[in-house]
């Protein structure tokens, strides 16, 4: 049987680089390292201009409580603190750059602990923080705040999310493939700090050799089983899984711990079994760098702060120019209007299309034919909402659910009329923030 | 590397298909079985009554088009055409063409470029430009003429229109004729087998609810089940109301068009059932033999309302 949610899409799902290995790219010449690479506030930097850091050495403090610890991805000296352009904001945010000396010498605070599978749930969740991990799906929430519920919020199930329902990326296809293992420790070590008593491993049926191995890495965890999932877009999204596998919704407004549970992306798993075991902190990350531009689209290990300029620099350039460079995948990914943007802790790929592969869509009256009502894996009603919107009636938009989106993009894809509906009910939440600070 | 061309467009990047475009050209491609029909059962004089109501409606739209000052391209989106179309299927095979053509720019004009062009018109335009001929040409549009030939030895009903005849005179028109269409009625409304196939690709395409055509349809039969359960000596049973008149073409193609049908699936069962009702109450009790224009365009004032009530319950949601 496969789990699945209702509504949803089927894009073409063009996984051209499932078949190749993760490969390692070494130093760049010059690493960007934003201060803000995940939900929540900034972090502080801890180094100036002119200091020397490591292979892991933190270079920025977390402020409060939703928040992440940043870390040299290698060994050198820090140019400056100054502006970059930043793939999320799409505007230039403070950042660390820093120059490796190309020794990549590693950091004295980090060594192994060969008792890692005996630490306490304290010391994991502290381990994970200062590592500073964070979700590595693309939302970039971070991890130590998911593992440290209220007491009031038990959590009973673990999902680890390997479904990678959008489309072009093979980044946790891979991992799976070839680290399965430590997806599983680490996903042991998650439920261990959370307390939960079963776990999911959750993979789309598209990808069968990835079930094979998690299977397969599972067998001695008798408290984990890997979930096979309907390949159907957006089978990963944290709600609809959660309701996908144990057929609990997750409340408007609430989290997944209001119904017990718990969604880790793979790779982020990946993480934490390198944040307990050797106190590793999150400094290179697998990303798919894919579409029609790259000479070698592929899965690469890069370190965080890499710029997809010298990502392509160091893969063999482009075989055709880009039109659109998209981070993240095609269904959620964000436009860049320039290829200095490095890559984050939540960037799961790299997608530079050609003029072929781009439609840039022209927008008609909406027919009412209700597909994205069907589509929307919310039971939104996008159509209503964005009318509603375009009027500027912000507040009769939220009565019908517009802040319960979750942004997927299906209401958009389906469109034939082409109307930008997300777009739309990301700028009436914009708004209603903004009415619900006025207030 | 040129960094500064590259486009940038909110999410997400990549798109069904199917744009409106297809949608229409698609459903003009499932109208031709129907309209051999027509063609097969009233001759050539069927098509050119077609061709004059697809000429006049692509040229009225263009026309407004152009006053509205807006794209002349979507004059080929297809959506013109059906209207055209579906204008001529319901119309006398023998209907005068200049009256066609008055109606078909009646349609397009007062039915759907007024109130801003596709997707902003409350009505069927084919249907309103149906009921305003109605209105206007009340002699030549209840003048239905036989079938000029038959089909697989089938006797052709050469009296009124199967409708007409049991409203008013109470003689059955045989299933099987009712079926295939070699009865009197309008051009396209005649064979409900080959309308029922169109509709099915239809749904197969998923351009149409099948919630639309089975609440309509089962809300006709039941109704008139009821009736002719009640007296069966004066109302017409359930399977002669749903085979006759135009009823499997209001349900496959007018009933599901989906600007002027609701947005939500239950609004759509809700939409069905009300057209039903409707069309049973006009056959049985009104002063027209048929009600299935009547049925949609009453549904159709009905439509904005039910779009706006009718809100899908939402993932999650904690109702008060």
């Amino acid at each position: 049987m496969r789990f699945t949610f209702k509504g949803g899409v089927h894009p073409p799902y063009r996984k051209y680089t499932s078949e190749n290995p993760i490969k390692e790219i070494g130093i760049p010449e010059e690493v960007i390292i934003p201060l803000s690479q995940h939900t929540g506030a900034p972090a502080k930097p801890l180094v100036d201009r002119g200091a020397t850091v490591y292979r892991g050495t933190k270079i920025g403090e977390l402020q409060g409580f939703i928040s992440a610890n940043i870390h040299s991805p290698t060994s050198g000296k820090v140019k400056r603190v100054f502006e970059w352009p930043h793939p999320v904001a799409l505007k230039s945010l403070p950042a660390i750059i820093i120059e490796p000396d190309g020794e990549d010498t590693l950091d004295e605070s980090i060594k192994e602990d060969a008792d890692y599978l005996n630490a306490s749930p304290q010391e994991i969740v502290e381990r994970v923080k200062e590592a500073g991990i964070v979700g590595m799906g693309g939302a970039a929430f971070p991890t130590h705040v998911k593992l440290s519920p209220p007491k009031e919020k038990p959590i009973d199930t673990l999902i680890i999310n390997g479904a990678e329902c959008e489309p072009y990326l093979t980044a946790d296809d891979r991992l799976m493939r070839e680290q399965a293992d430590e997806i599983v420790q680490g996903a042991y070590l998650i439920m261990k700090a959370v307390g939960a008593k079963r776990g999911f491993i959750a993979i789309e049926d598209n990808k069968p050799e990835a079930i094979e191995a998690m299977e397969k890495a599972v067998r001695d965890y008798p408290d984990f089983r890997v979930a096979v999932m309907k390949t159907k877009y957006p089978e990963g999204a944290e709600k609809q899984l959660i309701w996908a596998l144990t057929r609990r919704q997750v409340p408007s407004g609430g989290l997944p711990m209001d119904v017990g549970a718990l969604v880790q992306n793979v790779g982020t798993s990946r993480a934490v079994y390198h944040a307990v075991r050797y106190r590793m902190p999150l400094i290179e990350r697998v990303t798919t760098l894919t579409g029609g531009a790259p000479a070698n689209p592929g899965n690469y290990l890069v370190r965080i702060g890499t710029k997809v300029e010298d990502l392509l620099k160091m893969t063999g350039g482009l075989s055709e120019e880009p039109v659109k460079a998209i981070m993240g995948g095609p269904m959620m990914g964000i436009a860049q209007y320039t290829l200095d943007v490095p890559v984050l802790k939540g960037t799961s790929g790299i997608l530079l299309m050609t003029a072929k592969e781009v439609e840039l869509p022209r927008e008609r009256d909406c027919i009412r034919c209700g597909r994205c009502v069907e589509a929307c894996p919310m039971f939104l009603y996008p159509t209503r909402m964005a009318h509603l919107i375009k009027n500027k009636r912000f507040e009769e938009a939220r009565e019908i659910g517009v802040l319960d989106c979750i942004e997927c993009g299906s209401c958009s894809y389906v469109c034939p009329a082409r109307i930008p509906l997300v777009q739309y009910f990301k700028y009436a939440k914009a708004e209603l923030r903004l009415l619900a600070q006025k207030a | 590397m040129s960094g500064n061309s590259l486009y940038i467009t909110p999410s997400p990047h990549i798109f069904a298909r199917e744009d409106i475009r297809g949608i229409m050209w698609r459903t003009v491609a499932s109208l031709v079985p129907p309209l051999v029909a027509g063609i097969y059962f009233f001759g050539l004089r069927a098509l050119l009554l077609t061709v004059v109501t697809v000429a006049t409606a692509l040229l009225t739209e263009y026309l407004f088009l152009l006053l509205r000052k807006k794209d002349t391209s979507a004059v080929f989106d297809g959506s013109a055409v059906i209207t055209g179309i579906l204008l001529a299927l319901i119309l006398p095979p023998r209907f005068p063409l200049y009256a066609a053509a008055i109606g078909s720019f009646f349609a397009i004009a007062f039915g759907k470029q007024i109130f801003g062009g596709l997707g902003n018109n409350i009505f069927n335009p084919a249907l309103l430009g149906r009921a305003f001929l109605m209105a206007a040409f009340p002699v030549e549009s209840t003048v239905y003429s036989p079938p000029i030939r038959s089909i697989f030895g089938l006797d052709v009903i050469t009296q009124a229109t199967p409708l007409t005849a049991m409203k008013f005179s109470h003689i059955k028109t045989p299933y099987i004729n009712l079926l295939i269409g070699n009865t009197g009625g309008s051009m396209g409304e005649t064979s409900a087998l080959l309308i029922i196939l169109g509709g099915l690709y239809l749904i197969y395409k998923k351009y149409i609810d099948w919630r639309l055509p089975l609440s309509y349809i089962g809300t006709v039969f039941l109704l008139g089940g009821v009736f002719w359960l009640i007296n069966p000596q004066k109302y017409p049973d359930p399977l002669f109301h749903i085979l006759a008149g135009g009823l499997m073409l209001g349900a496959f193609y007018m009933i599901t068009d989906m600007v002027t049908s609701p947005v939500t699936p239950k609004g759509r069962v809700i939409y069905g059932i009300g057209a039903g009702i409707f069309v049973i109450i006009i056959r049985l009790f009104g002063g027209y033999p048929e009600g299935v224009m009547f049925s949609i365009l009453l549904m159709n004032s009905v439509r904005p309302w039910i779009d706006r009530l009718i809100v899908p319950k939402r993932f999650g949601e904690v109702r008060k």
